[in-house]
C-alpha cells in the first residue's frame, strides 16, 4: 500500500509544500504501515530526487523535457497512467497554483474521490477523512469520502510544520509516459513580479488595510497613522484589486511574506491567503469590528471597534508621546 | 465568441456570526444577505468585456434554488444574454462534485467557445468546479487568470502563481478559464440594464431535463460527505483590549512602547 506525494517544484527549487505534505504522508504511514513514496516531473531534476529521498521511502521520477514547466495537462497524463498502474491509496497535492489547476481535472479522469484545500487528513479503516475551512475561515468542516480504493487530497500550504529527515530512500527512474500528440495547452513563460517602490517585507512596522477601509479616500488616514509611527502602509489583496494601491503592497500568498516587529492590521477579516503572509510578525495588532474575525485567532492583541473611531485618536496620541520624548 | 459563464449565490459572511443549525452539517442561514460569489463577478464581467469587443452571447448558468434569481437577474442586467437555472430537490446536500456533473450537461446542451467560472466561492472554496467541468466537458482548462487575450483559435492566459509571480499559458478553444479577482473592474449594475433584463427570461431545468436521475445526485453519489462543522480552534487567541476608544488607544499606546516601537 503506497501514499504519494506529488513533489513540487518550480525554477529549480522544491517547494515547501512538498516537504509539508510528505511529514503528513509519513505521519499516516507510521500509523498504517503503508510506504510513502514522492513522484517529481521535470527536466534535470536528478539533485531534487537526491533531496527528496531523505524524506520518502522510494522517490518516483520522470526525467524528460517535456516537463520543464508545469503543464496540467501533461502531468495530468502523466499521473492518471502512474496512479492507475500503481494504485496509491492516497494521493496528495499542494492546494497552490499548480495543484489546483491539475487535482479536480485528474480526479475526474480518474473517478477517484477528491477533496481540496485541506488543513488535516487521515485514513481511518481505509477511508480518507480530511478538515477543512469554509466561509473564510470562520466554520471548520470534518469531511469523509464516499468508499473507495484510492483517494486524492489537496494540502493548504503554511498549515503542516516540515519536519527534517534523514532517510536514504530508492531513486526509481520511470519511462517517459506517452503523451498525446496534440497538447492543448503550452507553457509560455513566466511574467516576475515589478519591482516597486517600496519594500514592504524589510519594514519594522507595517499598517495593514483591508476591505473595512471601505474607501480608497480613507487611505489617507491609515498613510498618515503609518507615517506618524515610523511605518510602511500594507493591504490585504481586495485593496490591490480595486487598484487602491499598487501589488507591491499586498501580503499573502499571492503578494509578499512579512515579519516586522509590529503588524496593525485594520479591516482585516484573516482569509488565510492573508495569514500565511503575516503570521509569523513579531506583534500582531487587529482592529475589526466583527468579533468573530479569523484574524484574532493569529493575533497577539484584539480590538474590536470601527477602525475610524481608533485610527484618528491613536494618530493624534503617537503625536503626543513623540513630542514629549524628543 | 459564445460564453458560458458559471454563477453561484453565495451568503455574505465576512461581518456575520455564524452558528451552525441542528443538524451540525450546515450554518444556519437565515436572516444571511446573498449575493453573487466574488469570482464570478468578476467572471461576469470578463465575459461580458469580450462579448462586447468580440460580440456573440454570454450565458449564466447556476445550480440553486428560487432564491438564486435574484443573482441571475444582476448578472442579465450586467449584460449577460441569457440565464439558466437547474433546480431540483434531489441535488440537496450534492457535492462539488455532482454540481460539476450537473453544470457538464446543462453547458453540453449549448453551443460555446469559452467557459468561464470562478476561482473558488466564497462559502466552499473548495476551488475544484472549474477544471472538473473542463474534463467532464473535455476541454482544456486554464486556472487563476488575471489577463486574458486571444489569439486565431487560442486564448493567452496570464494565471496567477504565488508570490506575485505570473505565468503565460496558451490554450486551445473551446477552453474553460477560472477567473481571479483583480482581472478587472466589475462594472454596476445600471437603471437600463434592470429594465431590460426584466425582459429576458431565466430557463428552468431539472435534472430530468439534462439527462440524469437519481443515480447522479445526492449526497449517496457524492465523493465529499460532511460529518461535522464547529467553530475553528484558535492557534493563538488573541487578548482583547476592551474599554472606550480613549483607553483603548492608551493601551495599545502602552503595548508598542513597552516593545521600544515608539
Ligand atoms: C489563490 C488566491 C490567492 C489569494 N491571495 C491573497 C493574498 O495574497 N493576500 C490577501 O490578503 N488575500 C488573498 N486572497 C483573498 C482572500 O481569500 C480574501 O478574499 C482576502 O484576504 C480578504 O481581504 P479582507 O480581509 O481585506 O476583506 P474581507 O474578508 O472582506 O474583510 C473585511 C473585514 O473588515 C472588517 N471591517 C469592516 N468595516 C470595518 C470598520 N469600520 N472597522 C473595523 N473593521 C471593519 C470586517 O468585519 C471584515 O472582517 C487570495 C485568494 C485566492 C483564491
Ligand atoms: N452551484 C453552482 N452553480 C453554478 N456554478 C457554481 C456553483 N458552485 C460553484 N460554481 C462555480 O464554480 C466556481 C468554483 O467553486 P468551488 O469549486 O466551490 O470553489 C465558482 O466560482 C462558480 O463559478
Amino acid at each position: 500500500m503506497d501514499i504519494f506525494v506529488l513533489a513540487e517544484h518550480r525554477r529549480g527549487e522544491i517547494r515547501e509544500i512538498t516537504f509539508e505534505m510528505l511529514t503528513k504522508g509519513r505521519e499516516i504511514v507510521e500509523k498504517n504501515g503503508s510506504r510513502l513514496s514522492t513522484i517529481i516531473l521535470g527536466k534535470n531534476i536528478r539533485k531534487s530526487a537526491e533531496i527528496l529521498a531523505r524524506y520518502a521511502d522510494r522517490v518516483l521520477v520522470i526525467d524528460d523535457d517535456r516537463f520543464e514547466f508545469f503543464n496540467s495537462d501533461l502531468y495530468q497524463q502523466a499521473l492518471s497512467k502512474i496512479i492507475r498502474e500503481m494504485k496509491p491509496i492516497l494521493t496528495l497535492i499542494g492546494h497552490t497554483s499548480y495543484g489546483v489547476d491539475l487535482a479536480p481535472s485528474l480526479a475526474v479522469s480518474l473517478n477517484t474521490p477528491l477533496v481540496t484545500d485541506c488543513l488535516d487528513v487521515d485514513l481511518l479503516d481505509g477511508r480518507l477523512t480530511a478538515v477543512r475551512q469554509m466561509y473564510g475561515g470562520k466554520i471548520n468542516a470534518r469531511v469523509h469520502l464516499k468508499k473507495s480504493e484510492g483517494y486524492i487530497a489537496t494540502i493548504r500550504q503554511g498549515v503542516i510544520t516540515a519536519r527534517e529527515e534523514n532517510l536514504k530512500g530508492e531513486v526509481v527512474e520511470l519511462p517517459p509516459p506517452s503523451i498525446a500528440e496534440t497538447v492543448k495547452k503550452r507553457f509560455i513563460d513566466y511574467v516576475l513580479p515589478k519591482i516597486g517602490e517600496v519594500d514592504i517585507s524589510s519594514a519594522d512596522i507595517l499598517v495593514a488595510i483591508g476591505r473595512g477601509i471601505k474607501d480608497q479616500s480613507n487611505i489617507s488616514i491609515a498613510e498618515e497613522l503609518a507615517k506618524t509611527l515610523g511605518g510602511v502602509l500594507a493591504c490585504s489583496r481586495p485593496i490591490v484589486d480595486k487598484g487602491w494601491l499598487p501589488p507591491e503592497r499586498q501580503v499573502g500568498s499571492s503578494g509578499k511574506t512579512v515579519k516586522p516587529k509590529l503588524y496593525l492590521a485594520m479591516g482585516i477579516s484573516g482569509a488565510f491567503q492573508h495569514i500565511i503572509g503575516m503570521k509569523n510578525s513579531q506583534l500582531i495588532i487587529a482592529i475589526n469590528k466583527d468579533p468573530n474575525a479569523p484574524i484574532f485567532n493569529v493575533a497577539h492583541y484584539g480590538v474590536v471597534e470601527d477602525l475610524f473611531k481608533i485610527v484618528p485618536l491613536l494618530i493624534g496620541k503617537i503625536k503626543e508621546v513623540k513630542k514629549k520624548g524628543s | 465568441m459564445e460564453i458560458v459563464v458559471c454563477v453561484k449565490h453565495v451568503p455574505e459572511t465576512t461581518e456575520v456570526e455564524l452558528k451552525i443549525d441542528k443538524s451540525g452539517k450546515n450554518i444556519e442561514k437565515s436572516g444571511l444577505v446573498f449575493d453573487i460569489n466574488e469570482w464570478d463577478d468578476y467572471a461576469v464581467e470578463e465575459a461580458i468585456r469580450i462579448k462586447e469587443r468580440n460580440g456573440g452571447n454570454v450565458t449564466v448558468v447556476t445550480v440553486g434554488d428560487e432564491g438564486v434569481d435574484s443573482t441571475l437577474r444582476k448578472c442579465l442586467a450586467k449584460g449577460a444574454d441569457k440565464a439558466i437555472r437547474i433546480t431540483d430537490k434531489r441535488i440537496n446536500y450534492s457535492d462539488p462534485f455532482i454540481v460539476a456533473k450537473i453544470l457538464s450537461r446543462a453547458i453540453k446542451q449549448i453551443s460555446f467557445d469559452l467557459v468561464l467560472t470562478g476561482a473558488q466561492s466564497s462559502d466552499d472554496g473548495y476551488s475544484f468546479i472549474g477544471p472538473a467541468l473542463a474534463e467532464l466537458l473535455d476541454i482544456p482548462h486554464v486556472t487563476l487568470a488575471k489577463k486574458i487575450g486571444f489569439k486565431d483559435k487560442h486564448a493567452l492566459v496570464n494565471r496567477e502563481l504565488e508570490g506575485g509571480l505570473e505565468e503565460v499559458v496558451e490554450v486551445e478553444l473551446p477552453a474553460l478559464i477560472t477567473i481571479q479577482t483583480g482581472i478587472n473592474e466589475p462594472r454596476y449594475v445600471s437603471i437600463m440594464g434592470i429594465k431590460k433584463a426584466m425582459k429576458k427570461e431565466i430557463k428552468v431545468y431539472s435534472i430530468d431535463d439534462l439527462g440524469l436521475s437519481d443515480l447522479d445526485v445526492g449526497i449517496e453519489n457524492s465523493w465529499i460527505h460532511i460529518s461535522e462543522l464547529s467553530i475553528p480552534p484558535v492557534e493563538r487567541k488573541a487578548e482583547f483590549i476592551t474599554g472606550s476608544p480613549e483607553e483603548i488607544v492608551s493601551k495599545i499606546i502602552e503595548i508598542i512602547k513597552s516593545r521600544g516601537l515608539i
